[in-house]
């Protein structure tokens, strides 16, 4: 349990360092940090396919197109940034408070609420599960994927002279 | 049967990326246009009785698509089989360049799946995934040409939309955690009496309320509308928000029942989305921006009907989500015409239209009075309804704002004929001529709909009573 909380006191650490950092940079690889704790997360809580999928798309592509996206803008001047970087912080100065005490409050008002694990024996039915039953959900997957890839089609590539 | 309807247009979207690139464009168009109104005439067919329902009860398929075909679900699909057809055709004659035709009739095809998804899917995380495919190709199709004015709209629709994925997707995780599935059947059965579920469901239709771009949430709409193709406006003033919001609310209400808080925050939205919408609908001069504001207003009555929670109630909500699909689409179709002609949708340019336009300007004159609600089109019949249901369920004051933002509405419209289609000619357009035979077609049909549902009112009441 103490383990626990000290991985969700860093998850929110990660997220909240994320959030007030000036640097686009540096909040992407907050933001992958987040995904990795939680990853950590879901495998303590015996969801070790959640997990996976939490590191690898979250932490690892996602991070990646970021990334990437962040490497084709320029930096601001060093006077300019340190302006931006005074106003990010008194934007989000309460933040912490917040956070606190939104910890505290949740904690107060959930102590006696008991999330269920999932038993170890039931994890490798998560396939069986997608496959037999949610079978609809997986070809819905299959058309955000499809609109995703015509959306990048047709984003970023060149348009042709004729237009056909 | 029901997969098929999700099955053929997969196919056809398969067929359609296959194609070569020379003809696919002309052929995805034909393709487009034979699968909306096939769906329409299908949909119609059930609706009416004609069709056994038997054959399309939720079939297990080898598949093992849970879907079921019901007269709620022939309704959005008849909705989207004629507000389809009419973005196919505004598409084929506005949208110029063959790939970006090409693209907008591949995303359409896309939609078409999707939206077909949610019409029959009876599971909350089912129903997400397929809005979440809708809403990503709405996004690309905003985009379509890839203008600043576009990106700015798709990037409010985007930012929003993100904040209505997180709702959703939390309540989907509160519901697996607190009723243990997301099936209806399932929580059915959990939700009296369990408030985490019940937490979720609300945050559920919190979700759903920027999906359709309720007030306060509206702040996307007319940006997107006005940035977006025309063609692509018309299907998603027609059918994108309807179907991803306002038929989703249909469905997942009866869930949690409106009653109490749930009640009143449903009033509160929807009278707002009809008093806000219309309010700045009164002071727009883009047509298109008009339009998208009075489209927020409509919904707004909707919401407001669906709150009251009686049978009368929902049966006038789901009168005026088909209503308001026809002639809000119609208008857009209109809107199309007029700016393939002047070249322009800013109503102080215009003038006079409806001398050289005649029937862009008669079809455009009955959408305008069905949405404002003037007797006998389909639209006045919608609004008494929705009126009726709010004075009989003794939500007196809700109802008398209705009545109110009619005349609003009215206000709106009657400016937007004036602006456009009467008074004299500018100068400048002293040679405009009618819109070309295809992009008259779906106004004309459209109409047709609008007075004809109108006319036989006591007839298509008796087909939703059932």
């Amino acid at each position: 349990m103490t383990i626990m909380i000290g991985l969700l006191i860093l998850t929110v650490l990660a997220g909240l360092w994320a959030t007030m950092t000036a640097l686009l940079l540096r909040a992407a690889i907050g933001l992958a940090l987040v995904s990795a704790l939680l990853s950590i997360i879901m495998y303590r809580m015996n969801a070790p396919l959640a997990a996976v999928f939490e590191l690898s798309v979250c932490a690892g592509l996602i991070s990646v197109v970021f990334i990437s996206t962040i490497s084709l803008t320029h930096r601001l001047p060093l006077q300019e940034f340190k302006v931006r970087r005074q106003s990010r912080i008194t934007r989000f100065r309460y933040l912490p408070l917040v956070l606190v005490l939104a910890a505290l409050g949740l904690y107060i008002m959930y102590r006696p609420f008991h999330i269920p694990l999932v038993p170890k024996e039931m994890v490798n039915d998560v396939r069986l599960v997608l496959w037999e039953t949610r079978r609809i959900d997986l070809f819905g997957q299959i058309l955000v994927l499809l609109a995703g890839v015509f959306g990048v089609l047709m984003l970023f590539k060149a348009r042709s002279k004729d237009g056909n | 049967m029901s997969y098929l309807l999700i099955l053929i247009p997969f196919l056809a979207l398969v067929i359609a990326n296959l194609l070569p690139k020379s003809k696919r464009a002309e052929i995805v168009f034909w393709m487009g246009l034979v699968l909306f109104v096939a769906q329409a005439k299908i949909s119609a067919l059930y609706l009416f009785g004609l069709l056994p329902s038997t054959g399309l009860q939720g079939i297990e398929s080898i598949l093992g698509f849970h879907l079921v075909l019901d007269n709620l679900a022939a309704v959005l699909l008849f909705t989207l089989g004629l507000t389809g057809m009419a973005a196919v055709l505004v598409g084929r004659f506005t949208i110029k360049r063959g790939d970006d035709r090409f693209n907008f009739l591949n995303l359409l095809l896309l939609s078409l799946i999707g939206i077909n998804g949610i019409s029959m899917v009876k599971d909350l995380f089912t129903l997400y995934i397929f809005i979440e495919a809708v809403a990503l190709a709405s996004f690309i199709l905003i985009m379509l040409y890839r203008d600043k004015a576009s990106f700015e709209g798709a990037l409010k629709y985007l930012i929003l939309s993100v904040i209505a994925t997180a709702l959703m997707l939390s309540a989907v995780g509160l519901l697996l955690l607190s009723a243990g599935g997301t099936s209806f059947a399932e929580l059915k059965m959990v939700l009296p009496g369990n408030w985490l579920a019940r937490l979720g469901i609300v945050i559920y239709l919190c979700g759903l309320f920027i999906k359709a771009g309720l007030t306060p949430f509206h702040g996307w709409v007319p940006d997107a509308y006005a940035a977006a193709p025309t063609a692509v406006s018309v299907f998603l003033a027609g059918i994108v928000t309807k179907a991803s919001g306002i038929f989703t609310l249909i469905r997942v209400l009866p869930l949690i029942g409106s009653q109490g808080a749930v009640q009143e925050v449903l009033l509160i939205v929807g009278t707002l989305s009809i008093l806000v919408g219309a309010l700045l609908a009164l002071g727009q001069k883009d047509m298109k921006r008009m339009l998208a504001y009075s489209s927020i207003s409509q919904m707004g009555y909707i919401v407001a009907a669906l709150a009251v929670g009686t049978k009368l109630g929902v049966l006038a909500a789901l009168f005026h989500f088909f209503n308001h699909a026809v002639f809000k689409s119609q208008l857009f179709a209109n809107a199309a015409a007029v700016e393939e002609q002047v070249g322009t949708v800013d109503m102080d340019k215009m003038g006079g239209l409806a001398q050289k336009m005649p029937v862009t300007g008669i079809t455009s004159a009955i959408a305008s009075l069905s949405t404002a609600g003037i007797p006998p089109l389909s639209g006045f019949w919608s609004k008494l309804l929705i009126i009726l249901a709010l004075w009989l369920s003794g939500h007196y004051f809700y109802a008398v704002i209705a009545v109110l933002a009619s005349v609003l509405t009215l206000g709106y419209f009657l400016y937007f004929q004036r602006s456009v289609f009467f008074g004299r000619v500018p100068e400048g357009l002293k040679d405009i001529k009618e819109a070309g035979l295809g992009l008259l077609l779906p106004v004309v049909a459209l109409s047709a709909v609008t007075v004809g549902v109108g006319l036989l009112f006591p007839f298509f009441y008796k087909v939703l009573l059932r």
